[in-house]
Parts: C-alpha cells; sequence; structure tokens
C-alpha cells in the first residue's frame, strides 16, 4: 500500500468534524477511508461519537453517501442500503459498483446492536462491519459495555469500596462473529496502520460480510493524555492486552505475536481507568485482570498453532 | 376487472404485488403473517420480482426498509401488534427521514396480558409517528386502501399504515373486485425519489445531528407534509374512482345527512352498525354512521362539518388510550367539534377489545342510550360495551 | 410534493464541515514542522485523526493545516525521525 499515493487523492471524510482533540476514532475512520480510497463507498453510521461529531447540520465532514439511522440498528440500515442496491442494480436502475462500510462503537455492536448484526452476518449481505471499540459507551459520558475488561472503571460501574470498577469480563465478540461462519473476521489497532488497512481492503474485497473489530482509544473515557492515541494502541498489542488476528476462511492467524509481551503495566500505567490497579492495595484486581487478558492471548496462540497443524496435515482444511 | 374470493390479508398482499415493491421485508406475527408467506410465494413463483428480506425481528425490519428506501427503492413491509410497538422508535426515525414505507396490517391488540386477537391498540398506539394511517373496513378496502395508500405515500413523501381488524377483516373470505395488473401499476406509476443514498455522484448525508438551531424547522417541514398529505388524499381517491368505479373520503357517511344521533367508529363495525341503523331508520329514527377511514392526518374539519346537525354522538373506540379522558379516537373527535357552533353531545364508548365480540344488539344498546341522552336522561360520558359484570 | 430547504434534514453540502475551523480548540500549543529532518513517511498523516497534515499533489508532507489542527500532539509523538520533525510549541 502506498501511503503517498492514497493520501494525494481527494479524502472520503474532511476536517472540521468535532471528535476530541487526539481521538482514536478520528484515526479509524480516516485510515478506512484512505484504505477505501479507489472504491466507491456508503457508510452507514450507528449514533455514537463518530456519527454526531461528523454531521452537525447543515454541515457534514463526508465526502462520500452518508446515513444514519439509530444506535442499535446500523447493520439493518446497512443490510436495508446492500438490498436495496441488489435489487436495484438487478433491474439497471444503478450502474455504480458500491462497497458499504458500518462504522459502529463497541455499545452499538457488543450489546444493543448484537441481535441486528446477528441478523445481518447470518442473512450474508455483503457488507464490511467496522466496530471502533473503545471499551464504554463514551459518547454518553463513559458507560460500561459488553467490550468493559475486568475493572477498568466507568461511571456507571465506578471504583467503590464494595464494588471495583467493572465487575465482569470483556465479552469475546470476535468469537462470536466468527460462530456465523463468515469469509472475514479480524481485531486490528491503528498504530499497526498498515495491517488494519490492509484488513479493511480485504474485508471490501469478500463477498459476504466482513467484521473488523478495531481497538479505538478515547481520550476522556480511558482518561489518557492527548497525544498517546498511537502509542496506547501499540502498547496494547504489545502487551497482548488487544492481540490483532484475523480468521479467513476459518483458519486464525496472529498478526503480531511478541515473544516477550511487554508487562501490561506499560499499557495501564497511562490511562485513569485503570488507575487503583496500580495501589498496592489492589494487588489482587491487577492479577485478575492480567489473568484475563493471558487467558485470551493463550487461547489465540493455541488455536493459532492448532489451525497451522490441521493446515499442514489434512488436505483443505 | 375479475373478482377473487380473498381474506383480507391477501387482499393486500395482491395489492402489494401489482405495485411492484423493490424490497419486500418481513418478520411473520399473527395476524398479519398471511401477508407476509404470501408475497413470499408470490416471490419463489416468480409472479414478482422483488430483493425479500427475512430479518430477525421487527425493529430490523423497520431499520432495513429505512436503509433501503434511503436508496430509493420502493418498500412495503406486514406487521401488527408486539411487530408494530417494537418498530416504533424507527417508525419516527423513517417518517422523519420523508421514506415512504408502506405498512400493511391488520390490528390487533398490545400485550399484556397477550392476546392474538383483533383491536386498535396497536394502529392508536402510532398516533405520533407521522405516519399516513388508513383504515379498513373489508377486504375490498383492504385492497383498494392499500393501492391509494402507495400513492398518497410516495406523492406526500410520508410513509404510511394501511390496516383492517385483525381476524375479522385479515382471515375472512371476501369477493373482492381486483384491478387488471397494467391498469393498478399504471395508477400506481414507477417509484420517483428525489434523493438516493446510492448516488455517488451527488454524495448526501442522511439523519444528521440537528442541535436547537435547525431542529424545529426540520420537523415543521415533516408536520407541514402530514397538512399537504391531506390534499393528495382526495385528489388520488378520484383518480382510484376513475378506474375502480369505487369512491373513498376521508369517511364514509351513512345516512348522517339528517342523521340527529350518530356513531363514529373505525374498521369493520360499521357494517354491522349499518344494520341497527337500517332497523331505526325504519322506526323513524334518524340514526347515522361516520365510518372513519384516514385517522392520520385527521380529518377534523371534515368530520365537524359532517356531524354538526347531529345532537348527540356516541365515538366507538376499539383501544383505549387509559388517559381518564375516553377512548383515542374520541379524544380527536371531540377535539375536531370543539369549533363546531353546534356542538353535539359526546359519549365514549370503549369495545371490543382483544377480539371481544360487538353484534347488532349491542350497538343497538348504544343507540339506545344515545337516544335517551337525547331526551334530556344523564348517562355516564365514558363507558365499555359488552363488559361482564 | 414540494422539497422546501429543511426537507428530511438532509445535508446536499458534501465535506461542508470545512467552513467550521477547529484550531479554536488548541490550547497553546500548536505543532512545529522542522523540514530538514522530515523523512516523509506520512506516520504523522496517518495519525492524525483531523486530516490537518497537508501533502503535496505528490502526496508528500508538506506541513500543518493550523486551521483544523486541534493541537492534540499525535504527530509530534508519532514521528519516527531522529531528531524528531515534528515538535509541539506554544502558540
Amino acid at each position: 500500500m502506498d501511503l503517498h499515493n492514497l493520501a494525494k487523492k481527494e479524502n472520503k471524510i474532511t476536517s472540521g468534524h468535532r471528535l476530541c482533540s487526539g481521538c482514536g476514532a478520528g484515526i479509524v475512520i480516516n485510515q478506512t477511508m484512505l484504505a477505501a480510497e479507489d472504491e466507491n463507498v456508503v457508510v452507514i453510521n450507528a449514533t455514537g461519537c463518530v456519527e454526531v461529531t461528523t454531521t452537525i447540520y447543515p454541515n457534514t465532514a463526508w465526502n462520500i453517501p452518508w446515513i444514519h439511522c439509530a444506535l442499535e440498528n446500523s447493520a439493518s440500515t446497512a443490510a436495508g442500503v446492500e438490498t436495496a442496491y441488489k435489487a436495484l442494480k438487478k433491474k439497471g436502475k444503478i450502474k455504480d459498483n458500491i462497497k458499504f462500510i458500518v462504522f459502529s462503537g463497541d455499545g452499538g455492536t457488543y450489546d444493543i446492536g448484537l441481535q441486528a448484526l446477528s441478523g445481518m452476518l447470518e442473512r450474508g449481505h455483503n457488507i464490511l462491519y467496522i466496530c471502533y471499540n473503545n471499551e464504554a459507551n463514551m459518547n454518553t459520558g463513559y458507560q460500561r459495555s459488553g467490550a468493559t475488561p475486568l475493572h477498568a472503571e466507568t461511571t456507571t460501574r465506578p471504583w467503590g469500596k464494595n464494588i471495583h470498577g467493572n465487575p465482569t469480563k470483556r465479552k469475546n465478540l470476535t468469537k462470536i462473529i466468527e460462530a456465523h461462519g463468515i469469509p472475514f473476521v479480524a481485531q486490528a489497532a491503528t498504530a499497526y496502520h498498515l495491517d488494519f488497512m490492509q484488513k479493511v481492503k480485504l474485508g471490501l474485497a469478500t463477498e459476504g460480510p466482513a467484521f473488523i473489530d478495531v481497538l479505538s482509544t478515547c481520550r476522556l473515557g480511558w482518561g489518557h493524555p492527548s497525544n498517546m492515541a498511537c502509542q496506547l494502541s501499540k502498547l496494547a498489542v504489545e502487551t497482548c492486552y488487544w492481540p490483532i488476528y484475523e480468521i479467513r476462511n476459518g483458519r486464525l492467524r496472529l498478526n503480531y505475536r511478541p515473544k516477550e509481551p511487554k508487562p501490561l503495566e506499560d499499557f495501564i500505567q497511562f490511562q485513569k481507568r485503570f488507575e487503583h490497579l496500580l495501589l498496592p492495595e489492589n494487588k489482587k484486581e491487577l492479577e485478575d485482570l492480567k489473568r484475563m487478558v493471558s487467558d485470551e492471548w493463550q487461547a489465540l496462540v493455541k488455536r493459532e498453532d492448532c489451525d497451522r497443524v490441521c493446515m499442514k496435515f489434512s488436505k483443505g482444511y | 376487472m375479475k373478482r377473487l374470493a380473498l381474506t383480507g390479508n391477501e387482499a393486500m398482499a395482491y395489492a402489494m404485488k401489482q405495485s411492484k415493491p423493490d424490497v419486500f421485508c418481513g418478520y411473520p406475527i399473527t395476524p398479519t403473517t398471511d401477508i407476509l408467506v404470501t408475497l413470499a410465494k408470490y416471490i419463489a413463483n416468480g409472479e414478482l420480482d422483488c430483493e425479500f428480506v427475512t430479518a430477525e425481528s421487527e425493529h430490523s425490519v423497520a431499520s432495513i426498509l429505512y436503509g433501503a428506501s434511503s436508496a430509493g427503492a420502493r418498500c412495503f413491509t406486514c406487521t401488527a401488534s408486539q411487530g408494530l410497538a417494537l418498530m416504533h422508535e424507527v417508525l419516527h426515525i423513517i417518517s422523519g427521514a420523508r421514506l415512504p414505507i408502506i405498512i400493511g396490517s391488520s390490528s390487533r391488540s398490545l400485550s399484556s396480558p397477550i392476546n392474538v386477537h383483533g383491536d386498535h391498540a396497536d394502529f392508536m398506539d402510532m398516533r405520533d409517528t407521522s405516519f399516513i394511517q388508513i383504515f379498513s373496513e373489508n377486504a375490498q378496502d383492504s385492497y383498494d386502501n392499500f393501492l391509494q395508500g402507495v400513492r398518497i405515500a410516495e406523492e406526500a413523501r410520508l410513509p404510511a399504515i394501511i390496516s383492517s381488524d385483525g381476524f375479522i377483516t385479515s382471515h375472512n373470505l371476501e369477493a373482492v373486485e381486483v384491478l387488471k395488473d397494467e391498469i393498478a401499476y399504471k395508477f400506481i406509476g414507477d417509484y420517483k425519489t428525489p434523493f438516493s443514498i446510492l448516488d455517488i455522484k451527488n454524495p448526501i448525508t442522511i439523519n444528521p445531528l440537528s442541535l436547537p438551531n435547525s431542529f424545529m424547522e426540520i420537523k415543521k417541514s415533516q408536520a407541514d407534509a402530514m397538512r399537504q398529505a391531506k390534499k393528495v388524499i382526495p385528489k388520488v381517491a378520484l383518480e382510484y374512482e376513475k378506474i375502480s368505479g369505487r369512491q373513498y373520503g376521508f369517511f364514509r357517511e351513512y345516512c348522517l345527512d339528517d342523521a340527529k344521533v350518530a356513531i363514529v367508529v373505525l374498521g369493520s363495525t360499521a357494517e354491522t352498525a349499518q344494520l341497527v341503523i337500517d332497523e331505526l331508520r325504519n322506526k323513524g329514527i334518524k340514526a347515522g354512521i361516520l365510518a372513519l377511514r384516514v385517522f392520520r392526518p385527521f380529518p377534523a374539519k371534515e368530520i365537524m362539518a359532517a356531524l354538526s346537525n347531529c345532537k348527540v354522538v356516541c365515538i366507538l373506540d376499539r383501544a383505549d388510550a387509559y388517559s381518564s379522558l375516553g377512548g383515542p379516537l374520541f379524544v380527536e373527535v371531540a377535539s375536531a367539534l370543539y369549533k363546531s357552533k353546534s356542538r353535539p353531545i359526546l359519549l365514549s364508548r370503549i369495545y371490543g377489545l382483544g377480539g371481544r365480540e360487538i353484534d347488532e344488539e349491542m350497538i343497538k344498546n348504544i343507540f339506545e342510550e344515545i337516544i335517551k341522552i337525547n331526551k334530556g336522561q344523564k348517562l355516564n360520558e365514558f363507558g365499555y360495551i359488552g363488559l361482564k359484570k | 410534493m414540494k422539497e422546501d430547504k429543511y426537507f428530511a434534514g438532509i445535508i446536499k453540502k458534501p465535506g461542508s464541515s470545512m467552513t467550521y475551523k477547529t484550531y479554536v480548540w488548541r490550547d497553546g500549543l500548536k505543532p512545529a514542522w522542522i523540514k530538514k529532518n522530515c523523512i516523509n513517511c506520512l506516520t504523522c498523516y496517518i495519525n492524525c485523526p483531523d486530516h490537518a497534515i497537508k501533502v503535496d499533489k505528490d502526496g508528500n508532507m508538506a506541513g500543518h493545516n493550523l486551521d483544523y489542527c486541534k493541537g492534540c500532539g499525535i504527530c509530534a509523538q508519532v514521528c519516527p525521525a531522529k531528531p524528531k520533525a515534528i515538535e509541539m510549541k506554544k502558540e
């Protein structure tokens, strides 16, 4: 991918939007749109930060067709647009080749939008669904979601005497998505921009639904300095907190597999949502979170190895 | 023109087929499932060329159609009751985005307790969604109203729901006169959209964030569309009359011209009541019926004019608004009559909830009450029909 | 159907958010490009949430668009050049 070549073309998303200074979601949409530079794209956006900040009437930051419906139904809205595209194309009323990209936060994906997403995947619509995952409902002021990690502090699960931040592990959504048997599922991080952009390209080239869960830093919700979006995204991968991988036609590949993961503290130390975990009295909670991360990582490593062996010894996997 | 034996649901499905939607999306729910499966059959047989989406919920049905309609496709669905209630959030978004999606429905009660039978709770529940709302008295109406509904919705750029009484109309086999396919489609015409999300050369942003400095103007523009729809409805009815010979207005009047006592009613009960009116007229009692067809936009002026000679009017509601103010239709009619110089005495009677039967005897009893009031007797303004003691 | 100005709240001016200059959000610091250090890798470009890195017609780094830069400092942080080609300076 030649960045210079992509950068010189007109961007599908412009400046002047009102995402926070240093927002990770801004990086997600910019990189996505850059990767999709050569395609005709319609964006379907769930309610959330990207939606409210990029389309404040009467102005829009989008240079391409963009549609929003509500929080929980971006997948079905996209399914409708794509279905109409099929119908009208068949009748010769549309000539262009068009691709469809959904942007939805983790709130609109893991929780309230899961049913619509499942329906869209199961029906096999030709859509790339990108979850910009900042691990809580940030647009309403940092309330926990199904993507919130263990013991992270949110405004609905604050750190208190009796309850220590989020009491539950985050949901393994990628696994749920994979279970739909769709051709392309991936996790990504914007610090590994070529990897992410390649996944966007692959997702767009996929016949049928494709899903990417991309970690999206949230300056205010995570409580980190404004210049750290890229650094934290990188540390999330290097500590195995947010492994980047892809599952294509059933085979899992880790796109980054550190020999020696960095200690989790490297990632959490910059974030207010984890600040309690670094206090000596909360050692147990820190260990719990580390175990969550390690368990998730080990499962992936095992799966990758297993898939590789299977590929080797069985014909046509 | 030919005559077919069709149920209300089948009649509606037939009208849907003749209107040639680009996208049909649905989810099964009693009593509208037959519309869905009839459409599925048409498509499977190649009688209709249309993308058919079996969604995983009614919420998604509405969302899928929202997306498809934004892309410039003619879109229909069918639903009722809980399904319509589940769509509720998206109904507002559909009308706000001015998408002429048409729902074919047969009205049913709302849970709890759960009950699959007909009443108008679901239809009334969507009063404020800015959908054009049309009600049918029988299967013929269901067919005629759906065809007209497509025209009205697309011309007014508002969504519409065409409903009838669940089971009573939806499942009853009747003789329905249908138009020839070509004539019906010529009346409907090709769908024209003022915008499309698939227009790559003219990219638009649909459903943006509107702050207090623009929200009211956008919503006022939507309200204007509903006012405009009032002009579209009679125009479309006139055109439809030319090809079908059947006349439609905002409502149907039966012996209302000189009536002193009358009832206002929605749906199939009007036909039952007609028999009672004939009997009363034979006895020299000037009784009449206003059978409402168009509930949104509400034809307030026309209702006022039609009822202004009456002394007592009883409004029959097949749903409750739980407002302690009487049924929802009663409230609307009462406010329509506020400006009348000769305001009749109004009664609110709730009947037929959850499929409770209503027969001629019960309607006769209502008229007995109305006549007593007309003679000066005092009776409860609010009440029920056929309620067990 | 008459289509009025406010019809459905649809926005027909793509990219019109450019009329809103977000530089006012900067909190005392702005990026400075030190051209002689720049290796033209576009790491800043690809990590800027605001498209506030300018490129020339060939797609080469051409400094900042300070009308839209919100001053977050990501570009300076990610700059891999040694010494750095972007530094945050007082306004």
